[in-house]
């Protein structure tokens, strides 16, 4: 039996921990800067609430652990490599956000601390010609494409530069409205379907986008025209403050596929091969004519709903401490590091390298001028109208116009 | 060679629609009921047997699921248009209009468009059940984004149809459905691109200048007729652009008229007519000679059938505020 590597800092940089540390305790998040549990790939703990919904999930990570370092050793190192990267880019801009929102030089922001594995793994899992349609929940996925970190954190800090290349990288723009991206996706995937094209579109949601209707126009619409279209629902039990229980009566969202005549496959959110496998098989057989995969990536929302939600008022402390060994990146290392994929220096100076950029990243929101009002008018419509002319946008003046003498 | 043919306006746009599916092999048709039926005013009759049903297809009952999903198909390069059966029947699409399908442009700061056009039969007067005869337009028109575009006549609506088409942004385009069948029009074999930038004179004169819209111009025309009669000129603008609007020919009949009256079914309160009379005040009012006023619909659910004419503009109703208009 292996002992579980221990997680070290990330970070060369001693004040960036420390702010880190402070700032995340203060919106409620636990820093990936703790030592960790015993056996910090496997099960939450039993008393965690929900933990039983993992039941049956697909996962690596969480199999027996002579079993999970078997099956992780024959994964090729170099995406391997690639998965943890990833997760420690999401991380990077995460914990860099959190900063930069608690100095005031950006908005309020929706941590997806915990999402990692999911939001990695269905990106790198998928083509670059595949498109993706993000929620709030997923601004930084973009970033994995090849967008500069910098565009992303701009959204949040209100400048119109946060939008990114919808075309180059693929990836539609971000959706505050959950569940209305979603009919974006069956459109882009049945259309590229009608014209011939080989793609997938993967949309991302929530639990509470379940409840919404659009996912359900969106589910059925896919099915019915066996459009090549991936929902992944990342089940955190919590939108907001409103918990599963009171979203739905199904235990297992999944469920709801079969509803729609579509599969609907569970596995652990908080298991990057895991995740990574499930949307390259629902990749490939969409691919394939077999139509939409309904995909539920069962976690635990282990940070607060955004920087201005306050957890404490609705759930308890323990229930996040429970879940907390479940964190991602940790479990993720911990893992790449027991199977012999890495070693402890070689991903300190991957997620090193990675706050450092974020750092510089957060740094250059300074260095973009403001936009105009006239500017923005601008960008509203293929032709301007007169109305959003600079000219026009204020009140007329008699004054200018010789009138009202 | 063009060669004219006398169609109704639903025949013009079932025409159109053949013309974009044959021209732009891009372009697609989605809906409830458009395929073998031929779309519930016929529409699209004949047209998936000729282009297939890739092409003209029918869709589940979901109004917000297919008016997203053609935002997705612009994506990948195709033009969906999109027929919403009946005006009220776009509600549920009204989120994915509005917090979508409007923004796209603005949240790529610019740089694309999404080229579809939602066609929304609208508009009362065919004693139709409830919830088959609004006149949203200017919902729409109040979102930026959207450009909305009303045709009053079967040239009319085949041009626009493919300007907005070929236009590059959303273009939600009302048809106002009490025309569709209302006379035949002497129209070409195949239809030019209209202009959706500019409203028409469609009638000239130099007392009073009636602006109207869709159906409404079968009433204001008559009443112009009236008008006539009793010697008074009546210029008739036809506004065809309801967002954005064609302020140049509006201050030009402020200034060449003196009296603009503004006529539409849809409810009084924050309408077109209400943006318009604003309009004049902060443009024209050194010009106007009167007052504008308004003949409109009424804030109510549009009414069921036995009461739809109480609440519909009439010729009665427009010669009423014409004359108050030519008195003051």
């Amino acid at each position: 039996m292996l002992s579980p590597p221990l997680p070290s800092d990330h970070s060369t940089d001693q004040v960036a921990v420390d702010l880190v540390a402070r700032v995340s305790r203060a919106v409620g998040i636990q820093p990936n800067l703790s030592v960790g549990p015993s056996s910090p790939w496997r099960r939450p703990a039993d008393r965690a609430p929900g933990a039983e919904l993992l039941e049956g999930a697909r996962t690596l990570l969480g199999l027996p652990e002579p079993a999970m370092l078997a099956q992780l050793r024959a994964w090729p190192r170099g995406l391997a490599l690639r998965l943890f990267g990833a997760m420690a880019r999401l991380r990077a801009f995460d914990e860099r956000a959190v900063i930069l929102q608690r100095q005031g030089r950006i908005g309020t922001y929706p941590t997806f601390y915990g999402e990692e594995a999911v939001q990695a793994a269905s990106v790198l899992a998928l083509r670059s010609q595949d498109w993706l349609f993000p929620t709030y929940r997923q601004t930084a996925a973009v970033t994995l494409r090849g967008c500069p970190p910098v565009v992303p954190l701009l959204m949040w800090r209100g400048h119109p530069g946060g939008w990114h290349d919808v075309m180059k990288y693929r990836v539609a723009p971000v959706c505050v409205p959950v569940a209305t991206n979603l009919p974006h996706a069956v459109g882009a995937a049945w259309g590229a379907k009608l014209r011939g094209q080989e793609l997938v579109a993967l949309g991302y949601g929530g639990d509470g986008s379940t409840s919404a209707g659009d996912f359900h126009e969106a589910c059925n619409l896919a099915a019915v025209m066996r459009a090549p279209v991936i929902f992944l629902i990342t089940n955190n039990q919590w939108a907001i403050s409103t918990p599963l229980s009171k979203q739905t009566r199904i235990p297992r969202l999944a469920d709801k596929a079969a509803a729609y005549g579509m599969p609907g496959i569970r596995v652990d959110a908080f298991d990057v091969f895991a995740c990574y496998q499930t949307v390259f098989e629902a990749a490939a057989k969409a691919r394939q004519g077999e139509g939409p995969v309904l995909i539920e990536a069962i976690g635990y929302r282990l940070g607060p709903h955004g920087t201005a939600d306050e957890p404490s008022l609705y759930r308890s402390p323990e229930s996040d401490r429970l879940w907390e060994s479940m964190e991602p990146l940790r479990r993720t290392r911990a893992a790449l590091v027991a199977a012999g994929l890495a070693s402890e220096q070689e991903l300190d100076q991957v997620q090193a390298d990675l706050a450092e950029e974020l750092r510089d990243a957060g740094d250059a929101l300074d260095g973009y001028a403001p936009v105009t009002i006239e500017e923005i008018a601008g960008t509203v419509h293929l032709d301007t109208p007169w109305s959003l002319m600079p000219d026009r946008l204020r009140e007329p003046s008699w004054a200018d116009r010789g009138g009202g003498e | 060679m063009t060669v004219a043919t006398d169609l109704n306006m639903v025949e013009a746009i079932n025409r159109g629609l053949g013309q974009i599916l044959e021209e732009d092999q891009d372009s697609l048709l989605l809906g409830e009921d458009i395929g073998a039926n031929g779309g519930v005013f016929r529409a699209s009759a004949g047209l998936q047997e000729r282009f297939g049903e890739e092409r003209v297809i029918d869709t589940p009952l979901s109004e917000a699921g297919f008016v997203g999903a053609a935002m997705g198909m612009c994506l990948v390069g195709l033009h969906p248009i999109v027929e919403i059966q009946f005006d009220a029947f776009v509600y549920p699409a009204f989120e994915q209009l509005v917090s979508q399908a409007a923004r796209f442009r603005w949240r790529t700061r610019g740089a694309y468009g999404l080229p579809l056009v939602i066609r929304l039969p609208y508009g009362g007067g065919t004693k139709a059940p409830e919830l088959h005869s609004d006149s949203p337009e200017t919902l729409f028109s109040h979102v930026p984004g959207l450009r909305v575009v009303i045709p009053s006549d079967a040239l009319s609506a085949g041009e626009l149809l493919l300007a907005a088409i070929s236009y590059g942004d959303p273009v939600v385009f009302m048809e106002p459905k009490r025309m569709y069948r209302r006379g035949r029009q002497s129209v070409p074999d195949r239809f030019e691109a209209g202009d959706l930038d500019h409203a028409v004179v469609l009638r000239p004169g130099s007392d009073l200048t009636v602006i109207a819209y869709g159906a409404m111009i079968e009433v204001v025309q008559a009443a112009a007729e009236q008008l006539q009669v009793e010697g008074v000129s009546t210029r008739v603008l036809d506004l065809r652009s309801i967002y954005p609007l064609d302020l140049e020919s509006i201050l030009v009949a402020a200034e060449e008229t003196g009296r603009i009256l503004v006529v539409h079914e849809a409810p009084r309160h924050c309408g077109v007519g209400a943006e318009i009379a604003a309009l004049l005040q902060e443009e024209a009012a050194d010009v106007l000679l009167a007052p504008t006023l308004r003949v409109t619909g009424m804030d109510l659910p549009f009414p069921l059938s036995q009461n739809e004419d109480d609440a519909l503009p009439s010729v009665e109703r427009v010669l009423a505020a014409a004359h108050t208009m030519l008195e003051y």
